[in-house]
């Protein structure tokens, strides 16, 4: 039997450079838990701390204070193999196209499962499968140079690079920085199908639109603190608080409760654009009669 | 990680050390070492032990902070001391120890503590100056300094800028080796274990890309630099135009003072306060 997946935050805080003139609190007692089969997605405006929390999540931050607890088990506690554990809870970082390194393609996304310890024949099934996952043609780009592909291959490269190990939970922080809109739903599209896949998904996102359409689960972070926690439904409803800490809520909701202003009589918590459609279709009908 | 590195980085504060005139600082942290060098007796260093630390608590930097400073220096420091130990040996000088091949003679221990002490004091020095003057301000002094010399066709501008374009970047190149590092661990990469050979190669995937964002920084750098018409030093005139205060005639008497007690106290004591064999 399986054991049931979780990586639980408890009272997690961080502060960066401790004791020292530069010392700056960027978490503060967060509690949050992670569930088996979750699609979370982390938003807050830039520099409250999001990317400080995924890095707790696979053991390359220390927390000052807390605990992070994946399936029941302190990551932090002194016979924990952080190294075997990473490889589970696959972590890919902001803009990494940055981090590829070798000669070629293929190369570089085996990085990974070498690192496991795999066999080679295991390594290049592997490699195969994470570059199909992510629309990378392995007949053409296998044996190029990184660094001669478009910004857009380049993430897709690091992407497959990280599921390349099959990790359990993919944790991405904001994947689709800096990328065209094609590139955007690209990406996308590849950690839906992962989501819908099985694998359970952190996302660190500032496309409120892109939350309404993927996640299960919202956090909200402001300056370091854990500001509202709940389904999309229940986040997007709270237009105030939301653009109190600095964020908007998806086109569609913004729609809906102009709408609703104006006396259209729509439930308040829509925030996608299938459901307002459906929504607004219906009413049409009702009013025009047919 | 690569975040104890306090040379070269500047302590941000606001303290009369800090509001001091680069050059005046420049030449005075010169001095300082200059200083270091007459002494000849520990008394001597004792004093500028405490000057430096006067100094430190007149700039508001904790002293810790400059004793660490010193821990990345720590083999070099050992090594100097232990090399001095058993390597000065002259037949003059009666022996401490003596055991087979070993002999350490009491020339040999004061050779010892004394170069050591002399490293201590260039690095806590300098460690003054660097913490208490900004890498802008830093190279603004050595432009200014060095400048009489651009009769004799000397690249003044040019190297006070590469400096202060270093500088500038260090900070930036230890957050990205940070980064690169944290996002190869996150692939399983090993940089902690396994001998010399695997650590050398579990270094290519961070230096790799760590050299090809370095010269893409570089590149971006050089352009939007083009871009606001950079074009050398010939012409270009200054946004803070330094100006020499009360507080720079101060800090240079206060140092002059402390080189003129080092010397009377050479010249009173010439072979140190002596105390039993060793003398002070
Ligand atoms: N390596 C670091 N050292 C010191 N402070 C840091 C470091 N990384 C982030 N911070 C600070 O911590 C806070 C949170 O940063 P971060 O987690 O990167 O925010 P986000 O990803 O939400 O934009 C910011 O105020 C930032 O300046
Ligand atoms: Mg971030």
């Amino acid at each position: 039997m399986r054991k049931a997946m979780s990586i639980e935050l408890r009272h997690l805080s961080h502060v960066y450079a401790p004791g020292t003139a530069f010392s700056s609190v960027a978490l503060n007692d967060i509690s949050l838990t992670v569930h088996d089969g979750d699609f979370l997605a982390l938003v807050g405006h830039t520099g409250c701390g999001k990317s400080t929390l995924v890095q707790h999540l696979n053991g390359l931050l220390k927390p000052t204070d807390g605990q992070v607890l994946v399936d029941g088990e302190d990551l932090n506690g002194d016979k924990v193999d952080r190294r075997k554990l990473r490889m589970r809870i696959g972590l890919v970082f902001q803009y990494p196209e940055y981090q590829l390194f070798e000669e070629t393609v293929a190369k570089d996304i085996a990085f990974g499962p070498k690192n496991m310890g795999l066999s080679a024949e295991e390594i290049d099934s592997r490699v195969r499968w994470a570059m199909e996952k992510v629309h990378l043609n392995y007949d053409k780009l296998a044996e190029k140079s990184p660094f001669e592909l478009s910004g857009g291959q380049m993430r897709r490269v690091a992407i497959a690079g990280v599921l390349a190990m099959q990790p359990d939970y993919l944790i991405l922080d904001e994947p689709t920085a800096g990328l065209d809109p094609h590139g955007r739903d690209r990406i996308l599209g590849i950690v839906k199908d992962l989501h819908e896949g099985g694998t359970t998904v952190v996302m660190v996102s500032h496309s409120m639109d892109d939350v309404a359409q993927l996640a299960t689960r919202v956090a909200v972070l402001s300056h370091g603190t854990l500001k509202a926690e709940g389904t999309p439904r229940e986040i997007f409803r709270q237009r105030e608080m939301m653009a109190e800490v600095g964020l908007g809520v998806p086109a569609a909701s913004s729609l809906c409760a102009a709408l609703r202003a104006r006396g259209v009589d729509l439930p308040d918590d829509l925030y996608t654009r299938e459901e307002l459609k459906d929504h607004l279709l219906r009413l049409w009908k009702e009013v025009s009669g047919c | 990680m690569l975040k104890n590195i306090t040379l070269g980085q500047y302590y941000p504060v606001d303290s009369p050390v800090h509001r001091l005139d680069p050059r005046v600082k420049i030449l005075l942290a010169i001095a300082m070492i200059v200083a270091v060098f007459l002494v000849k007796t520990l008394a001597g260093y004792a004093l500028i032990l405490l000057f430096v630390f006067l100094v430190s608590k007149l700039a508001k930097v904790p002293f810790k902070l400059l004793v660490k400073g010193l821990k990345p220096l720590r083999f070099i420091l050992i090594l100097t001391f232990l090399l001095n130990l058993f390597f000065t040996n002259p037949a003059d000088s009666d022996a401490l120890v003596s055991w087979s091949f070993i002999r350490i003679s009491t020339a040999g221990l004061h050779q010892a503590i004394f170069f050591s002490l002399r490293l201590i004091f260039l690095v806590l020095a300098t460690s003054l100056l660097t913490l208490t003057t900004s890498p802008i301000q830093l190279s603004d002094g050595m432009e200014l300094l060095l400048s009489p010399l651009k009769v004799i066709h000397f690249p003044a501008h040019e190297l006070a800028m590469m400096m202060s374009i270093a500088l500038r970047f260090i900070p930036t190149l230890l957050e990205e080796t940070d980064k690169i590092m944290k996002a190869q661990m996150a692939r399983g990469a090993d940089f902690e274990s396994g001998n010399l050979i695997k650590r050398a190669k579990a270094m290519v995937p961070l230096l790799v890309p760590l050299f090809v964002s370095a010269f893409r920084r570089a590149g971006d750098l050089a352009m939007a630099m083009e871009a606001r018409c950079y074009h050398g030093g010939k012409g270009r005139t200054r946004l803070r135009v330094l100006k020499l205060t009360v507080d720079d005639a101060l800090a240079g008497m206060a140092v002059a003072a402390l080189i003129m007690l080092i010397i009377a106290e050479r010249t009173l004591f010439p072979g140190g306060i002596v105390i039993g064999r060793f003398s002070l």
